[in-house]
Formats: structure tokens, C-alpha cells, sequence
């Protein structure tokens, strides 16, 4: 980590100089966009968005849908590079590194921004292989007894060991929707990420596995970073700490999340939250 | 258009609607008649192409044979060097302990009951256990061809004796070898451990088999792996531009060109140019591989582009590289669709008669080939080479050929039926 090239971007931040989560503990920023803009073809989905992301707290992106969430989200890790007709520009940085650049190696940045999609999209294979795969691709554990401790503690990070501890060797298909995503989630944080994107992780589920997701979010927040695209206001506001509004692929608004929902700025962030359109 | 808050009065209860009702159940009714006719139709026609080859072939699967006692004297064969022995002698002292009162010129006219190659199959059995020099020994020998249908009841009694390939004497002396029980028509083991011969009751598949299965091997091996790679680059890393485009049709079309244009080409190619030996299963399995290889192709793009999206982005988003993303994950996800349209398209290679033609895989051959460059058939050649045959006995054995051939397909599919619901995955 770079302290220097942090507090340089923290002093650059545009609005507001100071972010204070809820805890009142000032923080420091993870990832810088900056003029961040995608085109799918001649179609720009996103306009140069820039928004700074804190450490160790959850930010939600909110918005209806269409308006460019996941495109940005994407940016972060450039899942966006496997789509043949996706371009970006402008500059994004975590750790005040820009990721963008040709010296950047996708394979590690996607390592250390893990990601957990709409749909639960475990591998046609056993619960302990998808929670082993990123640790052996990476080259992570020196020993087989090593991995299983990494799958174990990331199955309990997860909040998923007590159901599966037993059997670990049937297939992670099996499970409920709600298993299946947060064993999604222990794949993603077995390689030990710093960020952690998630675009909509609960859409697919029902309620009470959404709770327990959200209740995961909230414990994780101490340890990573977390970005949550979402298009549930109310699960914006139980789980973030800041909040951005997306509308017609620009960055409406952005700021602590109370205050995004007691006292916006702007009056389309109000319509949208008060239900006007969305 | 009509207005969404319209609200139009309806009489479920009309006249007209219930016509209007009845038609479209009519309409139903035909639609499923017709599917019904057209399934019947298929199945009928098959029925009577199996029930016709099993009519002719089955006769193929039995063989007649004629138990003879041999005495193997020392005088006419030599332990020392049993090939350079006088087997004929040994067949003919055979045949005349037999009849005895045969004499003359009509002991030319005996031994044609067995099969020709009779020394050979004695000298054979000889070197096989030397012990018997010097005693006896009793060999059940294939009848040759006439007598063989004679007994099938393929050459009749009641034609005149001028008509038929076996004279009355000759009939004589059959009856009284079935009367000793000396006849019999056992399982004709022959059919697929012999190769090739001109004598149809010495012929049988072995060469073609063993040819068939080279001829594939070279051709899974050349067109397995060549087509996945193809498939893979076309499917992931290829840029979807004009050049790409054209490959993409250029392999659709390969897959409709006539096989004996592949012939023509394995002709030119590899015999004609690179000077590959002749009827070789080799070539035959590279002029296959030609054959074969946009189908496994397209099957291959089809299996890929049916793997989840969301399982590429899960392994990518893992950091997994894309040459991770597609051997850990896309290609095991794609491999029973993969197994199943190659396995489809080795089948039609079997089958396959024309290519083998032009590169002379229909050539007489009488061994089992030792290796890929020696001189064979193929299934579908050595079926083509026996329609070709005017004797009596190699009609029998074409529908016997197809109907091996056949065989092999069926298996050939049912594995392929059976690897789909095997392996097939559900997410
Ligand atoms: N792969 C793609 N190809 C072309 N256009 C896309 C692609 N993905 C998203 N878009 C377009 O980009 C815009 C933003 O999409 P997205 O980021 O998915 O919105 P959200 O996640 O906010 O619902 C939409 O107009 C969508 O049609
Ligand atoms: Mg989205």
C-alpha cells in the first residue's frame, strides 16, 4: 500500500474533503474514478463518472435500472474487457495505482477485487473445489492441508460452514439460491481480497436469505471493501455507508448514506427514493 | 391497436365460437396425424432395410462344415519342416479313406466338397501341435461355397443336374457325410476372424475391421484435436471481423461437400504428392479426418456457446486467465456434447464408402493389416468389394458386411446416446 499516493488522492477528492463513516471514524479511500466513461460500441452507457469509494465500508450504488450500475462496478475489476465491444476511459485507481494501465495484470487485480454476481453462480463442481479454485489458480496455499483450512475459514467467514462442513464433496449446484450466493462469496474471499464487488447479490432471493446476506455484508465490512450495486433502496440503506445515484449513465449523487436519505441534494435522487420513478 | 381499457363483450357460450373451437382441436388433431404418419413411414422403411439384409445375410452367420479324420504319416510330412510338407496328399488320402470306392478322375470331383484351401488349414493345425505326425487327427473343414448353399438349401435339388454347381454323384456323397453326422453348420466364427479370401467360405471381415478401426483411430486422432482447437479459437479468442467470418462459412460449407471430392483431394494430396502408399488405413483415416473435422467443428462451437455465460464470469472474475477460464471450466462443461457430436461423426466416417475408393482402400486383400501403412480395407470397401462378387456365397455375406456394419453404428450411437445422459449437467 501506498500512504503517500492515499493521502494525495484523499486531499484530491473533489466532494467531500472529509468522509466520516457512521462510527465517526475518518477513513481513507480505496478507489479513485475519475472521468470514468463506457461506450458499448457508439452507445456511451456511463459519463464521466468520478466518485471516490472508502475503505473498509459498504457503498451502495443505487438507481433504476439501465442507468449504467454494473457497467461501473465492472470498470473496478474490468470484467468489462471480456466484452468485445466495451471501451473505457478515464482513470480509476485503488491504491492510487491506475488499473487501467498496460502493467497491470487483470489476473491479479481480479484477485484482489474479488466479485460476487446477480445470479449465484457457483461451478458445476464440489463445495470445497469452488471454494479451493481461486486459492489454487493463485497459487495461495503451500499444502493440501493449508487449503482446507483456507475453504474451512472461508466457509465460516461466509457464514456458510455449519450447513455444508459435512458435505463439503457434494456439488455447490445443490444448494438453496441463498447457499449458493454466499458460497459465492467465501470463493471470492478465499483469495483474501481488499474489495469485494457485488452487483445486486440478493435479487435472486427471498427474504430470509437476503437478511442473512446482508447481515454477511455488514460483518465483512471490517476486513474489505465493499461495493453493492443494488435497485433496493431499503437494502441500500441497512447495509451502506455511502450511497451513489445512477441515472441515465451519470453520477447523480453521492454521499454518506443517511444523508442521502434524509436530506438529498437533488431533487431526482429525491424523486427516485420517494418511489417517483425507477 | 385497440384501447387497452376497452373492455369487449364476449359470448363464450356462441355458436360460432364453439365451430371455432372445434376447428382448432381438428387442426390439433392433423398436426399430430401427420407427425404420426411421417414417424411410421421412417420406421417402416428401416424395418424392411433390416428385415431384407437380415433375410439374405443371416445365412452368413452360420457356416457348413465337414468333420474329416487326417491321417498326418511321417512319410508326408516332416517334423522337422512341417510347411514343406505334402498336405495335399494328406487331404486326398483323407477324402479316399472316406470313399474308398471313388477312384480316377472322380476324386477331383470329392475333394471339391471342402473348401480349397483345406492343405492349409491342416498345416496350420499341424504346426499347432506338432504330436500329431504320425497319427490322427480330426478337423471339422468349411465346405466350399456350393456345398455350403446346397445344405442352406440356396442351390436346389429339383433343378436339373446341368444347372446347378454340384453334380448328382456329388450330392451322393454329401448326403452320406450327412448321414455319417459328419456335417454340420455351427456359429461362423470365420465371418469375423478371417480376412478376405476368393473363396466365399473362407471370406470374412477381419481385414476390414482391423482396417476400419486404424482408419478411425487416425482419424479421431487427427480430427479430435484439431477440431477442438479450431472450435476453441474460433469460439473465444477469434475477433468477430470479415476474416472470421469467412472461416466461419468456408467450415459450414466443408461440411456439405461431397466425400468423394475428399477422395479426390486425399488422392491428390497424399498419394499423389507426398507419395503415402496406396489402400493404406493411414490415408483412408487422414481422407476422414478431412471428412469429419467440420462437423466435430461445429459440434464443438455449439457445446462451447452452450456453456453458461455466468461460469465464464465466475471463473474470470476469480482471476482465473482465459486459457484457466476455458480447460478448467468451459471445455469440461462442453466435453459430453463435445464426445457425443465426434463419436456422431466417426460413425459417419465408418460408414463412409466413397473417399476409401479413390485412395484404393478396396483393394483383395488376404491378411489382416500389421500396421498403418500396410495395404487394407475398410467395412464399407469390403461390402462394396462382395457386392461386386458374382459368387453365390458373397451375396449372403454383403447383407452379413452391412450388417456388421450396422452393428457397429448402433453401438457407435447408443454411446453416444449414453455419454449425452451420462454426463450431461444440469445448473
Ligand atoms: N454487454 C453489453 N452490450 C451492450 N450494451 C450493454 C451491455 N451491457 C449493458 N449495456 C447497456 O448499458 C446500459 C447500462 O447497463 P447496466 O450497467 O447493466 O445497467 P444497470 O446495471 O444499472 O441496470 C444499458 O443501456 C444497457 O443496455
Ligand atoms: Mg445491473
Amino acid at each position: 500500500m501506498n500512504d503517500t499516493a492515499m493521502s494525495a488522492l484523499a486531499t484530491e477528492a473533489t466532494n467531500p474533503q472529509t468522509v466520516r463513516t457512521p462510527d465517526e471514524h475518518p477513513t481513507n479511500f480505496k478507489i479513485g474514478a475519475n472521468d470514468v466513461s463506457v461506450f458499448y460500441g457508439n452507445k456511451q452507457a456511463l459519463f464521466d463518472v468520478s466518485i471516490d469509494i472508502p475503505e473498509r465500508a459498504v457503498t451502495a450504488f443505487i438507481g433504476p435500472s439501465g442507468c449504467g450500475k454494473s457497467t461501473f462496478l465492472r470498470c473496478f475489476n474490468r470484467m468489462n474487457d471480456t466484452i468485445d465491444i466495451a471501451r473505457v476511459t478515464g482513470r480509476i485507481e485503488i491504491d492510487g495505482r491506475e488499473i487501467n494501465e498496460s502493467d497491470i495484470d487483470v489476473v491479479e487485480l481480479r484477485a484482489r477485487v474479488g466479485m460476487v454476481f446477480q445470479k449465484p453462480n457457483p461451478f458445476p463442481k464440489s463445495i470445497f473445489e469452488n471454494v479451493a479454485y481461486g486459492p489454487r489458480i493463485h497459487g495461495i496455499a503451500s499444502s493440501k492441508s493449508e487449503l482446507d483450512d483456507i475453504v474451512i475459514s472461508s466457509l465460516e467467514r461466509a457464514g456458510l460452514a455449519s450447513e455444508v462442513k459435512d458435505r463439503l464433496a457434494e456439488p455447490g449446484t445443490g444448494l438453496s439460491g441463498g447457499q449458493q450466493q454466499r458460497l459465492c462469496i467465501a470463493r471470492a474471499i478465499a483469495v483474501n481480497p481488499e474489495v469485494i464487488l457485488m452487483d445486486e447479490p440478493c435479487s435472486a432471493l427471498d427474504p430470509i436469505a437476503t437478511a442473512r446476506i446482508e447481515e454477511l455484508i455488514d460483518e465483512l465490512r471490517q476486513n474489505y471493501t465493499i461495493v453493492i450495486v443494488t435497485h433496493s433502496m431499503q437494502q441500500a440503506a441497512r447495509v451502506s455507508q455511502r450511497t451513489a445515484m445512477f441515472h441515465l449513465g451519470y453520477l447523480v449523487e453521492e454521499g454518506p448514506t443517511d444523508q442521502m436519505f434524509t436530506n438529498p441534494r437533488e431533487k431526482r435522487t429525491q424523486d427516485y427514493i420517494t418511489g417517483r420513478f425507477g | 391497436m385497440t384501447d387497452s381499457t376497452m373492455t369487449v363483450a364476449v359470448d363464450w357460450t356462441s355458436e360460432q365460437g364453439a365451430a371455432r373451437r372445434r376447428r382448432r382441436h381438428a387442426a390439433d388433431r392433423r398436426l399430430r396425424a401427420y407427425g404420426i404418419g411421417a414417424i411410421s413411414l421412417a420406421i417402416g422403411l428401416l424395418a424392411i432395410l433390416i428385415i431384407t439384409l437380415a433375410a439374405t445375410g443371416y445365412k452368413a452367420f452360420v457356416q457348413t462344415m465337414v468333420e474329416v479324420d487326417f491321417t498326418i504319416s511321417a512319410d508326408l510330412v516332416k517334423a522337422d519342416d512341417i510347411p514343406a510338407g505334402n498336405f495335399r496328399a494328406v487331404v486326398a488320402n483323407a477324402m479316399s479313406k472316406l470313399f474308398p470306392e471313388v477312384e480316377g478322375r472322380e476324386t477331383r470331383e470329392l475333394k471339391q466338397i471342402l473348401t480349397n484351401n483345406t492343405r492349409f488349414i491342416v498345416r496350420d493345425a499341424v504346426i499347432a501341435d506338432p504330436s500329431v505326425i504320425g497319427g490322427t487327427m480330426t478337423l471339422r473343414v468349411p465346405a466350399s461355397d456350393p456345398f455350403d448353399q446346397l445344405n442352406k438349401r440356396e442351390i436346389s435339388r429339383d433343378l436339373p443336374e446341368d444347372q446347378r454347381r454340384v453334380n448328382d454323384r456329388q450330392i451322393t456323397w454329401f448326403d452320406k457325410l450327412d448321414a455319417e453326422g459328419r456335417i454340420s453348420t455351427p456359429f461362423n466364427w470365420g465371418l469375423f476372424f478371417n480376412a478376405d479370401s476368393r473363396f466365399p467360405e473362407l471370406a470374412g471381415l477381419a481385414g476390414a475391421i482391423v482396417g476400419s478401426f486404424y482408419a478411425l483411430l487416425v482419424c479421431f486422432l487427427i480430427s479430435f484435436p484439431v477440431g477442438i482447437a479450431a472450435a476453441v479459437y474460433l469460439e473465444e479468442f477469434a475477433p468477430k471481423n470479415r476474416l472470421t467470418d469467412l472461416i466461419e462459412v468456408n467450415i459450414n460449407n466443408l461440411a456439405a461437400v461431397p466425400s468423394v471430392v475428399f477422395g479426390l483431394l486425399g488422392l491428390a494430396v497424399f498419394l499423389n504428392f507426398f507419395g503415402l502408399p496406396r489402400s493404406a488405413p493411414l490415408v483412408g483415416g487422414m481422407v476422414l479426418a478431412l471428412m469429419t473435422l467440420p462437423t466435430i467443428i461445429i459440434v464443438t462451437r455449439a457445446a462451447l456457446k452452450s456453456v453458461p455465460p455466468s461460469i465464464r464470469e465466475a471463473a474470470l472474475g476469480m482471476g482465473a486467465s482465459k486459457h484457466q477460464t476455458i480447460t478448467h471450466h468451459v471445455l469440461p462443461l462442453a466435453l459430453p456434447g463435445i464426445l457425443t457430436g465426434t463419436i456422431i461423426g466417426l460413425a459417419q466416417a465408418l460408414g463412409e464408402t466413397a473417399p476409401l475408393l479413390l485412395i484404393g482402400m478396396n483393394a483383395f486383400i488376404t491378411s489382416p493389416p500389421g500396421g498403418l501403412m500396410e495395404a487394407s480395407t475398410a467395412l464399407p470397401t469390403q461390402v462394396f468389394i462382395w457386392a461386386d462378387s458374382p459368387e453365390r456365397g458373397f451375396v449372403a455375406r454383403t447383407s452379413a458386411g452391412i450388417l456388421v456394419l450396422l452393428g457397429f453404428l448402433i453401438v457407435m450411437n447408443a454411446i453416444a446416446i449414453f455419454l449425452r445422459q451420462r454426463l450431461e449437467r444440469t445448473w
